[in-house]
């Protein structure tokens, strides 16, 4: 019956694809073949339609132009499910699983195993449990899902992919939540697949894991394929010059240290038990302090307790030499605090409000909703801020969930600077961003250093984190284990640090 | 070990073990199978309404048009039954064909015009109703020897009479209750309360499901019309108006959240014995107005509501700490 893929014909080779939303040509006659035994990485700018892509190819969106073959018979899944029957499994950018269902429950939904019409669950746990074993997950698959952090998550939602895909295996950004164990991990069974002749197509803005894993890339531009090409014949430079169209400038590093101004805040011994150990941080005006640390460490408690997301329950915080109080983000924004959150789904967008809407939620917030903000002025600052942050969109009145996953986590930025806050405390600012537009955060982040700004920020990117941080406090297992400053900061001494406090377990 | 998701379950159950044990100890006669037979009869209709109810709830919407339907199924019963030679197992077929695809029409409304679950429903609450008027606006005795032998089944155990039409809910909650926990289908209906979006990603079949849910949701109405024929031998267009109400009653204090995706077809069943129960008390009471009846289920509702705040907000605080638990769990991923 299966018939064996041919090395020269394309599992899935799909040709002329186009998808019109309203205000924007989301695909202009996109072609994409994926090889039986190869990574195929998708590359392109926040909003150039790589989403897009896959959700046309899947059945999730009806395509208005374009043909597709599956091992060279035309196939055109008018759904999800039925894409699925023909062997493509897929994680989607958003999607992530049903956090009321059990973990069981979501790696088999559709497919239970049965006896006779009724569901066998205690084979589907069994199942599940065995399937999650080669994760190396020891959970219990028949626990909610919601109970389990979003890195596992992220994980059982790539298994019940990979469990899916008898011949193509599509990835959107599954790795935006992994720490480098994960992503190893994640590797080791993409290598797996790729051994047995499936398709999988993975698509990241972390360009060393696409030169790590993938064989071949499209590079999609504003909805056009603007090039495929093979990797080890090309550089990362190439790559991303084809993404962007114009060459990136070489990042300069000047970091400039002890021109710090006056302490701004002064946190002493703020700990809650169980989440993070006390610690103490003084942040002057004109300074960024770097958070780093492995996932988990305690980078994002950090940030939540000075926020106040999660009250403390020991320690003081002053500002300006002025014990404040803060129990609730509202507290925080009230003195001008902002914080840029991590997981921009479970507390960052408004999904059905408008991009405008939710660029000036927390000025508005911190006015007061009696005081509404004059309609020109929100415009205005909208409209700045699409343009300093270049969010793509077709409209300010569209529904931010419209954006691409990127452009979402720009406008999230936009709605904490409208604050103009004096303390900015930033979690994964460039998660999902694209190269180039991670290369105007940063910029845009030393403008506001530049600018008297004091500025705490949490990223796994040790590269970015050396370019603009004054100082780096690394953290490991929820306890600051080190501060480094001037030319001790580096990726390498980072590294050095977590690696040595690791060994010193 | 008792998960967490079954706590609003054992709340419920344990809110009608300690509510039966107030009655009791007031009226120890409450303590019989009479009264257990009794409350099996009297919340029959309602009961087998809300299993219906309850997957419409679990997958996030809701159906207002159930009392209408039951009141147009017993007209329709009556009208047939005094008009034509029809046997009623024949006119039993048909009526509960049709309240089928009146559901599965809602249903279809609801899924392909994209309308939400209230307007669409209360539109069919109309419909029904007013087809009820049409066919007669006068009640309507139903008189059939047929319908005497169903009423004049029952179980004798301890002097105590268990009715053909308790009977009949009872083994309508087990098919819901496997129905829910057991079958593709009650997957999906959870699936698509947890959120449409994603479960549509994930492949289930939105379309077939939502039309499904109204389709069993109208087909219950139907079979609770017929048991509510039974036990009023009659049909009449203004009979049970708000039995909707009541049945989304019994689904929340069963548990259920009425945001979709969490609670359990067997809490609607101790849902509906807590607020038959409480009717009961004021029967044996004597001197407290039916109202009162009103009342308490008013604020249980409001109990139960809160407690499912602090539910869903202790559910939160979890989720949270699970977040927290990253360390730890990606350690068990190395
Ligand atoms: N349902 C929709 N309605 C209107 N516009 C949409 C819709 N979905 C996507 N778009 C638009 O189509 C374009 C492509 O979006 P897409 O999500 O495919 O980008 P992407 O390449 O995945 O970007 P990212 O790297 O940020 O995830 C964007 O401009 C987006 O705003
Ligand atoms: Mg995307």
């Amino acid at each position: 019956m299966k018939d064996v893929p041919t090395p020269d014909r394309p599992v899935l080779h799909a040709r002329g694809i186009s998808k019109f939303f309203p205000g924007t040509i989301a695909l202009d006659d996109v072609s994409v073949r994926l090889m039986p035994g190869e990574v195929h990485a998708l590359l392109g700018e926040n909003g150039a339609g790589k989403s897009t892509l896959i959700k046309c190819l899947t059945g999730a969106y009806r395509r208005d132009a374009g043909v597709m073959e599956l091992d060279g018979q035309e196939v055109d899944p008018a759904s999800t499910a039925e894409s699925q029957r023909l062997g493509i499994g897929t994680v989607y950018q958003e999607v992530n699983l049903l956090p009321n269902l059990t973990v069981a429950e979501n790696l088999f939904l559709g497919r239970q195993p049965t006896r006779g019409r009724f569901i066998a669950r205690r084979r589907m746990n069994a199942m599940a449990r065995e399937v999650l074993e080669s994760y190396g997950l020891d959970i219990d698959p028949a626990e909610p899902l919601s109970g389990y952090s979003v890195a596992i998550q992220q994980v059982i939602a790539i298994a019940r992919a990979v469990d899916m895909s008898g011949k193509v295996l599509i990835l959107d950004e599954p790795t935006a939540s992994l720490d480098h164990d994960e992503v190893q991990l994640l590797f080791r069974v993409i290598r797996q697949l790729k051994a047995r002749g499936l398709a999988v197509v993975f698509i990241t803005h972390f360009l060393d894991q696409v030169f790590d894993i993938s064989d071949r890339a499209t590079v999609l531009r504003n909805g056009q394929v603007v090039g495929e090409c093979l990797l080890n014949e090309v550089t990362q430079h190439d790559v991303v010059t084809m993404m962007l169209g114009r060459q990136l400038e070489a990042r300069v590093q000047n970091r400039d240290t002890g021109r710090a101004g006056k302490t701004l805040v002064e946190i002493s011994d703020l700990g809650k038990r169980g989440m993070i150990d006390p610690f103490s941080l003084t942040i002057h005006e004109g300074e960024v302090v770097g958070l780093a640390g492995l996932l988990g460490s305690g980078r994002t408690e950090t940030a939540n307790l000075i926020f106040g997301v999660v009250p403390a329950d020991q320690g003081k915080i002053t500002l300006r030499g002025k014990a404040i109080d803060i129990t609730n983000p509202r507290d925080a924004v009230a003195h001008r605090f902002a914080l840029c959150p991590e997981d921009r789904k479970v507390d960052g967008i408004v999904g059905d409000l408008s991009v405008r809407d939710n660029i000036i939620l927390a000025l508005q917030a911190r006015q007061g909703w009696m005081r509404p903000i004059p309609r020109a002025k929100v415009e205005e600052i909208a409209q700045s801020y699409v343009r300093a942050l270049d969010i793509r969109l077709a409209s300010l009145d569209m529904p931010i969930r419209l954006l691409s996953g990127g452009n979402q986590q720009k406008a999230l930025l936009a709605r904490w600077l409208a604050t103009n806050p004096d303390f900015l405390i930033l979690d994964e600012p460039t998660r999902g961003i694209d190269v180039g537009a991670h290369a105007e955060i940063i910029a845009l982040i030393e403008q506001l250093r530049a600018d008297g700004m004091a500025l705490l920020v949490a990223s796994s990117e040790l590269e970015e984190l050396v370019a603009y941080s004054t100082r780096v406090i690394v953290l490991r297992d929820r306890q600051q284990v080190r501060e480094l400053t001037g030319d001790d900061i580096s990726p390498a001494t980072i590294i050095d640090v977590i690696a040595t406090e690791e060994a010193a377990r | 070990m008792i998960r967490s998701t079954y706590l609003p379950l054992l709340i419920t159950l344990a809110t009608f073990v300690l509510a039966y044990a107030l009655c009791a100890s007031a009226y120890p006669a409450m303590l019989s199978f009479r009264v257990v037979a009794n409350l099996l009869t009297d919340n029959a209709f309602l009961g087998i309404a809300a299993v219906g109810m309850t997957f419409v709830i679990l997958s996030g919407g809701i159906d207002l048009s159930i009392g209408s339907v039951i009141a147009f199924t017993g007209v329709f019963l009556a009208v047939i039954l005094r008009d034509t030679g029809l046997h009623p197992l024949v006119a039993f077929a048909l009526v509960l064909a049709l309240t089928t695809g009146f559901g599965a029409a809602m249903g279809a409304t609801i899924h392909y015009l994209e309308m939400p679950p209230f307007i669409v429903t209360l539109a069919g609450m109309f419909l029904a109703r007013g087809a009820a008027y049409v066919l007669s606006t006068e009640s309507v005795p139903i008189t059939h020897e047929f319908y005497d032998t169903l009423q004049d089944m029952y179980w004798k155990i301890d002097g105590a009479r268990f009715r053909l039409i308790g009977l009949v809910m009872v083994l309508t909650f087990v098919v819901g209750i496997i129905t829910a926990h057991r079958t593709r289908f009650g997957q999906n209906v959870y699936a698509l309360g947890g959120g449409e979006q994603t479960a549509r990603l994930m492949g289930v079949p939105i379309a077939a499901t939502t039309i499904g849910i109204y389709a069993v949701s109208g087909g219950l109405a139907g079979l609770s019309g017929i048991v509510f024929s039974l036990y009023t031998s009659a049909g009449y267009s203004l009979a049970t108006v708000g039995v909707e109400l009541d049945a989304i009653a019994a689904v929340v204090i069963g548990g259920t959240l009425l945001t979709g995706g969490y609670g359990f077809v067997a809490g609607t069943f101790f849902g509906i014995l807590i607020m038959g129960l409480i009717q009961t008390y004021i029967v044996f009471d004597g001197t407290l107005s039916s109202w009162w009846t009103k009342i308490v289920i008013g604020g249980l509702l409001f109990a139960f509501i809160l407690l499912q705040k602090g539910l869903t907000w202790a559910a939160e605080k979890r989720a949270a700490q699970a977040r927290l638990r990253t360390a730890t769990g990606s350690a068990a991923l190395s």
